[in-house]
Parts: structure tokens; sequence; C-alpha cells
């Protein structure tokens, strides 16, 4: 009996020492040196490999920052500055800043403004839809409300309306990454600058129309008037073919262009209520918007609908 | 009999309009005449809002060598050129013509006389068919002149002419070689002298009796042209299966017809060579098919390029009540639109409506791997496992097992028992193999 | 236009296949042999057979509606194939319990745990047999002797040596360990082919008569169902094998076996003219027509979802099923192998389908 054991321990030992070896010597024979600050890099990013930055992961972007000289392209808009802060102070380099963006949806085209004009009924995803017509409704520029971008978005940061039937972001937990940006098959979605309190106007539209021909299939449609873009006092709104856009690096956020629009295509969102407004400033406490706001209260109504349909 | 050996479904044919001859359709009150009918760069507008145009007369000039010119259909004033919603389902630059009277051009040679000789060179022919605006008229709208123009390095051997018709319901070739065969037969003679062949082989359906007997009678008057009667087979219209058909040649994968010595033709494309070479006609009008199992009159009419399809299905008797879909094309390859005001087109070989039961997908059920697809596949692809790589954006997996060779006929989903949108997600993934290889291409 | 027009992408139309239309043809394709086993067994086969269908309902049922919460998909149908084939794998005797037991296993580990149709690796029904077999040992391996209608379901501890038998596969491995030659077990226990062929032998429900299944067989083949390759492949595998080796199991070729080295138990005997001969195997036919490799490879490989999917990858599967269970029976402790043949070959089934690959069109071009 003991001699079975101590045969087994034996081997055993035997065994294990020779594989100790063996893997010992091919450590040391395909040993691939790296540069310890790649794990480092790698450790600061935020780790979430959502491709971003326009790399595959974040050990990929993690190589090239560390090749990188000057950080130029380099950009993880995720961990926004604070993480190339970090980044930059492990190797050395000057940080790169960048303002931090948002996705938004530039269609408000929801089912009750856009009627369907046919059925569709094939596989429900945006991409296979949009190769195959203009779409269910007579807008072929507009959300076809499959949630492509639902599906790729890695941070829960879009969901659909039930109601609407369009994607809603959430602005607290989306990182800019750009995954819906690329996963839209009619490009609606727009990286915007970030603004304070997260606020935003901007044109929900992207058909590109004629102004009656759009409106017949869209209540909510840009129509390409042109009042927003005469109305606007910092030129940051440009007309594109029969659409606006607001440039979100010029717009000051004075909502002059929201009460104009005759189809209410100009979102505002995270204002305050105009008449609130009203009210703070007839209670002479100025709050830090009304500074930068100076918004006629005409077209109140058109605005309080709005923000119904931003709730 | 001959038929192509991998794969293969038998839909229900439904030739409902089979005897039913083609019938002229009076041009509309007005055409939209879309700028691209056919694969390759769109053509450039050549007149302008306000022209007064002629029957066929250049209305926009095909701008690069993969293209071709479009010509009017009609005379009468040019309204407007501008977006409109074409067989894409998109809306996409149409030349929009008001008619008035029917003004042809005199250079066309309008009697029904049949011309047989033909002294035109080879290039000569190649140039007048590009003038023409001949494109492939069984759907892929692959312009003619390119086709005939064969690589430098490659050599023709064969002219196949393609009378397969194989999807169910459409008839438009079947009634254009009963009435127009000795045209054809001539036509067949002119490709064959601009591709520098000795052998043209004609292969039709068995389902078509008629028109193989029709056929093989003319063509004991014409050297070098055999009719072939293939076994009823769908995909057999496919250029590939054709060719495998009649000459037992498999063009290999990404390549041409030409690479195994093979150039195809389908007869409507050959009856308009006939008629742009013979007698100067450019393609303005082609023969469509009106038909569905609720359609008052299934019928085949010339029609001409630029009417909208509510003036043909009008002419057949009516939009039937029960209609819940409208193809252009065959009820396994044709498109659904979702607007009756869409232009018939060059690639247009058929309208079918579809009664509303017919026309809902059935539930989706998880695959049971019971093979079926990989069975009637006519490429040899596995469809059951190019879904999910699709589905899943595997790209590599997708090239590697050959998602690029798909013909869409279509037939992994019409056979598949859990009703699974195969195709559907195959096509997806071709697209997006082909913009990666594009990618990789220009890097 | 006021209707509102449909638009989806090609193809229109759709072919007449369904799922329910397959899995009610492998149902149909059944029945042959049920009817058989109802002769054979009586009421017991009845009752085995619908406590495993109707378990196995309820558990699908129950799983999809309240564990995973797909969506009840029960009219799909195999839901009752997995049932039906479950019990085609037991002895009539069984208890109720134990049914239930394997019905769970079978449905709920075999194939709900993957997530249902489609997705499972190995064949639910068979899954649920081994995990009776290896769990009940005794209850799964004794089986009632053939008395038509008079057959018990429920036979007592005392009764048990009057109303149940071995299976002819049982017979010989038992005799084979005891020294005696197939031969003389065989006579000994009067069977005739015609018994084998007809069913009147003992064993699990539906395994037992030949012919049915061969009926079942021809149906399939015709409404295609199936093909032919995994049945050929494994019953030929099975016939050539043990062939082979019985052939070499005549006088003058211990040689040959001894260099094969193969550790056959060869047992001795005398003829009527006092000549010795050696007799360690049956027969081929033997082989085919007992146990559960017409059962197996008629209905148990061919399932969809756990076998390969082109003719050349189910031809590698069915060999290899063969060549496993020949092994098993010759070699192992069970007398029968194909279950587990057919499970361990389910295991390489997604390694077969990676590697074998149609013939793409366009793949070698032939210029002439």
């Amino acid at each position: 009996m003991s001699t079975v054991v101590i045969y087994t321990i034996i081997t055993l030992i035997t065994l294990g020492a020779f594989a100790a070896m063996v893997l010992y010597f091919v450590a040391q024979k395909f040993k691939v040196f790296e540069d310890p600050r790649i794990d480092e890099v790698e450790a600061a990013l935020p780790g979430a490999n959502c491709g971003g930055c326009g790399f595959a992961g974040c050990r990929n972007f993690a190589e090239a920052l560390v090749r990188s000289e000057d950080f130029a392209d380099l950009f993880c808009p995720v961990g926004g500055n604070e993480t190339m802060a970090g980044v930059a102070k492990i190797l050395g380099r000057e940080p790169a800043t960048q303002d931090p963006l948002v996705a938004v949806l530039r269609c408000n085209g929801a089912c009750e403004f856009r009627p369907k004009t046919n059925n569709y009924d094939g596989t429900a995803t945006c991409t296979i839809e949009s190769a195959l017509y203009g779409g269910d409704t007579g807008c072929q520029y507009g959300c076809l409300g499959h949630g492509d971008c639902v599906e790729v978005c890695q941070f829960d940061a879009l969901h659909m309306d039930p109601v609407t039937g369009l994607p809603v972001v959430d602005d607290a937990k989306c990182t800019a990454c750009g995954a819906c940006v690329r996963a839209c098959p009619r490009n609606l979605f727009e990286l915007r600058k970030r603004q304070k309190k997260d606020r935003k106007i901007y044109v929900a539209c992207m058909n590109e129309d004629k102004g009656g021909l759009a409106r017949k299939y869209c209540a909510v449609a840009c129509t390409g008037c042109t009042l927003c873009f005469k109305v606007c006092p910092f030129e940051a709104i440009t007309m594109g073919t029969n659409l606006a856009f607001i440039d979100s690096e010029k717009c000051r956020l004075c909502r002059k262009c929201v009460p104009v629009c005759p189809t209410n295509a100009i979102i505002e969102t995270g204002f305050p209520p105009r008449k609130e407004q009203v009210q703070t400033e007839s209670s002479s406490v100025p709050s830090a918007e009304s500074t930068d706001n100076t918004a006629e209260p005409a077209g109140d109504k058109d605005i309080s609908k709005n923000l119904k349909k931003e709730e | 009999m001959k038929t192509f050996s991998r794969g293969g479904v038998h839909p229900p044919e439904n030739k409902l309009s089979a005897t039913t001859g083609i019938q002229a359709l009076p041009p509309p009150q007005s055409v939209k005449i879309p700028l691209s009918q056919h694969l390759g760069v769109p053509a450039k507008p050549a007149v302008n809002k306000g022209d007064m145009v002629r029957v066929g007369q250049i209305i926009a000039s095909g701008d690069g060598f993969v293209s071709s010119n479009i010509h009017s259909s009609v005379s009468g004033k040019v309204l407007k050129i501008d977006n409109e919603l074409d067989p894409t389902g998109y809306k996409r630059p149409c030349i929009v013509i008001e008619v008035s009277g029917d003004d042809w051009m005199e250079t066309i040679d309008q009697s029904t006389k049949l011309v047989k000789e033909t002294n035109s060179e080879p290039e000569s022919i190649i140039s007048k068919i590009r003038e023409a605006g001949i494109v492939g008229l069984g759907g892929a709208t692959f312009p003619s002149h390119v086709k005939l123009s064969v690589p430098r390095g490659k050599k023709a051997e064969y002219l196949i002419v393609n009378g397969v018709e194989c999807e169910p319901f459409l008839t438009a070739d079947h009634a254009l070689m009963l009435e127009k065969g000795e045209e054809i037969m001539v036509g067949t003679q002119i490709l064959k002298k601009a591709l520098k062949v000795k052998k043209a082989l004609i292969g039709i359906e068995n389902n078509k009796q008629d028109a193989i007997r029709h056929m093989a009678d003319l063509a004991r008057n014409y050297d070098g042209i055999e009719v072939f009667a293939l076994k009823v087979k769908y995909p057999q219209g496919g250029e590939k299966q054709l060719i495998k058909a009649l000459l037992d040649m498999e063009v290999p994968s990404g390549g041409l017809p030409v690479d195994v010595g093979a150039v195809a033709f389908n007869v409507g494309t050959v009856f308009a060579v006939y008629e742009a070479v013979q007698k100067n006609k450019p393609l303005f009008e082609r023969v469509v098919t009106v038909t569905g199992t609720s359609v008052r009159n299934p019928s085949n009419f010339r029609a001409r390029i630029g009417t909208p399809i509510s003036a043909l299905i009008e002419a057949s008797g009516g939009m039937p009540e029960d209609t819940g879909k409208i193809l252009l094309g065959g009820p396994m390859m044709g498109k659904a639109v979702g607007d009756i005001a869409i232009p018939v087109i060059k690639g247009t070989s058929g309208i079918l409506l579809m009664p509303g039961i017919e026309s809902k997908r059935r539930k989706i059920q998880p695959c049971i791997r019971c093979a079926k697809c990989i069975t009637v596949c006519p490429m040899g692809l596995e469809p059951y496992l190019l879904m999910p790589l699709s589905e899943k954006s595997m790209f590599d997996r997708l090239e590697e097992n050959k998602v690029l060779d798909c013909i869409e006929c279509g037939s992994c989903s019409y056979i598949c028992p859990a009703s699974r949108p195969l195709l559907d997600y195959i096509r997806l993934g071709k697209a997006n193999v082909s913009k990666l290889i594009r990618t990789r291409k220009s890097q | 236009m006021s209707k509102v027009i449909t638009v989806s992408p090609s193809p229109h139309i759709f072919g007449n296949l369904s799922v329910n239309r397959l899995m009610f043809g492998v149902v149909m394709a059944l029945i042959p042999a049920f009817i058989v086993s109802v002769v054979m067994y009586g009421p017991g086969a009845i009752i085995v057979t619908c406590i495993s269908i109707g378990s196995c309902v309820l558990f699908e049922y129950l799983i999809q509606k309240y564990v995973l919460k797909t969506g009840v998909r029960i009219s799909d149908g195999s839901a009752i194939v997995t049932g039906l084939l479950l019990a085609f794998n037991l002895p009539s005797n069984l208890p109720w319990w134990i049914i239930i037991i394997g019905s769970l296993v079978a449905i709920g580990i075999g194939k709900m745990t993957f997530g249902g149709l489609g997705n499972n690796p190995f064949n639910p029904a068979l899954v649920g047999r081994v995990f009776l077999l290896i769990s009940f040992p005794t209850a799964m391996t004794v089986y009632p002797k053939v008395q038509g209608w008079n057959t018990p379901y429920i036979i007592s501890a005392e009764e048990i040596d009057t109303f149940t038998g071995a299976t002819p596969l049982t017979l010989i491995k038992n005799g084979i360990k005891s020294g005696r030659g197939v031969n003389e077990l065989l006579e000994a226990s009067g069977l005739q082919y015609s018994d084998l062929f007809f069913g009147n032998i003992g064993g699990s429900l539906g395994e037992i008569a030949a012919f049915a299944l061969i009926i079942g067989l021809i149906f399939l083949l015709i409404r295609k169902i199936i093909t032919w390759h995994i049945p050929v492949s494994i019953v030929s595998t099975v016939f050539f094998i043990t062939g082979a080796l019985w052939l070499f199991s005549v006088e003058g070729h211990e040689a040959v076996l001894n260099t094969l080295n193969m550790n056959l138990p060869v047992i001795q005997t005398k003829d009527a003219n006092d000549a010795i001969v050696l007799f360690h195997m049956a027969d081929p036919l033997f082989h085919i027509l007992t146990g559960g490799v017409m059962l197996g490879a008629i209905f148990m490989a061919t399932d969809y979802v756990t076998s390969p999917m082109l003719p050349k990858g189910m031809i590698i599967y069915g060999i290899m099923i063969g060549v496993i269970t020949v092994t098993i029976r010759l070699f192992g402790s069970y007398p029968e192998g194909i279950s587990f043949a057919i499970l361990i070959m389910n295991g390489f089934t997604p390694l077969i389908n990676r590697y074998v690959k149609p013939k793409r069109f366009g793949e070698e071009v032939k210029n002439g």
C-alpha cells in the first residue's frame, strides 16, 4: 500500500517538474516584448470595447495611443477628456481635449405625424427595409423604427418609444461612441456638442423633398422655408436641400428659431418651460439660463406641445 | 431532357396569360422615365424642361461605358425633371413628359415587314445596340453593349438565348416567342455576328410546348441555331443555371459567363436587338405581363417605358378587390412596390397582383436544420448558416462561405419549413461583404 | 386606393412545407411500429406511450411558458415526436413515474436547457432514455415476454420470472459470458428470423418489429422527410462489420483474429460429427434485426437538429454510429450500443457540419 502511495507521489512530482520546465522554456523562447505602458493605458481606458474611437477594441486603441506622438485623431469619446488626461499623464504628453458630444435623432416622424402608406412585412430591421424601398411611410428619409440603433447601443442609452415608434436617446447614458450613427441606414443620428444641462436645439428632420411634398407625408417635416435661417442671430443655421441644419458649435441656444418654425420641426429639450421663465423674470431672480435666453413669449403653445412630446 | 444539376424548386407555374397574345397599349397621358433603368451609372438628361420631344428621341445619354441611353417613349412636352418614385421604391431623378399625339422619329422603320439581311459589321452592330439603349430585358438590366464587348484574352464560343422564363405567372417571353419568333431568329443571327460565334443555343422550358415547336421549326431555316427543351425547374432562367443546363459548364465563382465561352441574352433583348439594328428602333417599349389569380384578364401588353403601372392594371380589367401586394416581376424574384404611380421601366417583365391572403409572410420558427435550403440552393451554398452569420455581422465567415455567389433566387426562403427569412439576411450580408471588399480594394 | 398594400422582400410565395408537417410525417411513420407494439405488448404499450407523450408535451409547455418565457410553441409537434420516440425506447412495463422522469430529462435537460427546438445538440429522446438506462438499470432492461393483449402492465415481484425475459442481444451477451456458443443459445431460445422481423421478441416498445420500422422508412423517404443516407449507412456498416467478423469466426481463422488482436470471446463446440466449430458471433442479419439498430438508424439518428446536413456528412456520421454500435455490442458491457453511438456522434455533428461543405457552383472549372 505505502509503495503505491510513494510511487504515485514520485510520478506526479516528476511529471509536474517536467511540465514546469517545458513551460518555462517555451515562455522564454516565445516571449514577445510589449511596451508595459500599453497595459497601463488600457487600464485607464473605459474598457467598453465599443469601437467609438475607430479601433476594434480598447487594447488596439491603447497600442495606437502609445505609438502616437501627439494623439492626433485619437480620442476616446466614451471616457472623454478625463480619460484622455489620465492617458496623457501615463504617457507624459499633452492631453487632447474635445467637447463632449451626445447623439440626437434627427427625425420626429412619430406615428401620429407620419401616417403609414403601406405595410412592411419583411424582416424587422431598418437595414433590410431600407435596402428594399423608401419605407412604409411617404417619407424616404425618416426613421424606420425597427431599432437597429437600439440593438447596437452598448450603453443602454437608446430605447424605442412604443407610442411614437422612434428611438429615444438617454442623454445621461449616451457616451457618443457613434455606434448608432454607423448603424442607422438613414444617417439620422448626429453627434452634437453637449451643452450645459443637456440642452439641445436641433432640426429633427432629414427630409430633402420639396416643402409641400415633405409636409404631405409628415406633419412635422422641415419644409426648407428658411424662416429659422433668417431669424438666427448667430449664423448657426445653414440651409441644405430643402432642409435647415443647426450647427451645434455655433448655436448659442437662444431659442429664437424654435417658435418661428411653422411645422415644429425644430426641437428644444432640457429648457424650463417658457411660462416659468416669465415667472422667474418677474420675481427678478435672474437664473443662469435667462442670460443667454432672450426669446419672446410668442409661440408658447407650440413649445409646450413640443415639450409634451419630449416627455 | 436537359436541366441544371444542383438544387432548384418547383413553385406552382400559374402561367395564366400564356395564350392571350400581345396587345399594344396606347401611350398614356403622361410618362415618367427614370434616368436609371439599368445597372451602372445613371444617364444624364439631354433635354430641358419645356422641350418638345418625339418618340424615339434620346432624352438622356449614357454616361460612361457601363451605362445606357434613354429614349423618349412618347411625343410631347417635358414637364419636369425631378425626383419621382421609381421601381426601386425611392424617389430618384425622372423625366416627366406630357403626351400629345404619337409623333415618331422619321429614322424609325414602323412597318412590320421582316428584314432578314444585315450587312453591318460587328463593331457597327454593337454601336447601334449601344445607341438604342438596349439592356438585358430579363430583369437584370445589364447594358447589352457591355456584354457584347468581350474582354481581351477571352473568347466567346456560344450565344445562349434565354427563353426559359422560369418565374411563375410571367409569360412575356413566351408570348414574344410565339408572335415574333422570326424576328428573334434574325436577332440571334445579328448577335452571333456581333460576337463572332458560330453556334447559338435557345433554351425553352418544357411547359411552353407551343413555343418550343414554333422556335424549332423556325430554327431549321437558320444556320447554327439550335432549340433545346429544358426540364421545368426554377431558377433555370438564371444565366449560370442556363449555361450549366445547356452546355454543362459551370461559370466559375465570381466570374462571368464569357469565362466559359458563353454569352447569354434574354429573348426580349434579342428582339430589341433586331428592332434596333434592322428597324432603327431604340428600346422604348417592351412586353409586360399583367397577371394574378384574381386579375380579370391576365394579359401581355406592349407598353411604353414610363407608363404608370396603374394604366396597365386598368387595361387588364382593373385592380382586383382583394389585392394585397403589387409585384414588379414574378413572385420569386419580383419587387414589391407600395404605389401604382410607379412607371414601367426597361427591366419590368411583369406586374403581378397578389391577393391579400397570399401576401403575408408566415410566422418565423426556429431553424430545425432540415437542410432543405442546402438541397435547393442552385449555387451550392448553405443558407441556414449564412443567415445567422449575416445577422451577427460575421463578414469574414460570410465571405469564406461564398455569400457573394448567391443569385438571390429565393429558393431557400421558398422551401424553408420554418418560414425563416433566409434571403433577407443573405442579401444584407451580400451588401455588407461587397462593401467590405470595396473598402479593402480602395486601401 | 383605400387598401394598404403590403411590401416585403422577395420571394413572395412559399412552399407548402412546415415544421408541423414534417413532425406529423414522422409521427405517421411511427404508427406501424406502434401498432405492432400494441399487438405484442397489449395495454402496457398504450399506457407507456400516452404517459410519455403527455408528459413531454406538458413539460415543454410549462418550460416555454414559465421558465424560458419564449412563447408557447408546442403546436410544432416536436414534443410529440420526442415523447413518442422516448416511449419507443422504453419497456412496456415501465412504472409511470420513471417515464415522467425520463420525459422531464428529455425535454428539460435534453432540449430546453439549450434553448428549445433547433438548438439541442443531442437527441432529446435519447438523452432521456440513456438517463433512465443508467439510473434505473433493472427496470430498463427487464422486458415483458410477448403475450399479446394479455401482457400485464404491472408485474409484481413474484411474477417477474414468469412474465419477463431478456432481449435476444442480452441473451447472447450473457450466454457468451457464461461460455456457451451463439448457435446453441439461439436454438435453446427458439428464436426464428421471422420473430425478429415481425416483432415477436422481447425489447423496447418500438424496436421489436423490423418490418414496421422499414414501412416507416419507406414512408419517410417517399414524403422526402429524410434522405436514405443515414439509415442506409448505419445499417450497412453494422451489417458489414459484424458480417466480416462472423466470416472469420469459423474454424481456421483463429490466427487471423489473433493477429487482429481482437479479444473476442471464442467458444469451441462440437457439431454432429464431433468436429470442433468456433462460435462467438451471431450472423450479421441477426445483428441488424435485433436491438435498436433499425429504430435508431431510421428515427433517432435522422433527427434533423442533431444530425449532419449534407449527404457526405451524413454518411460519415452513419458509418461512425455503426462502428461505435458494433464496438459496444461486441466489446462493451452493455448488450446494446446504438443509443450511446448516436449520442456520441450527435456531439460530433457540429464539427462535421463545419468541415463538410457542399460543392459550390463553379468551384471546379470545367472547360470543354
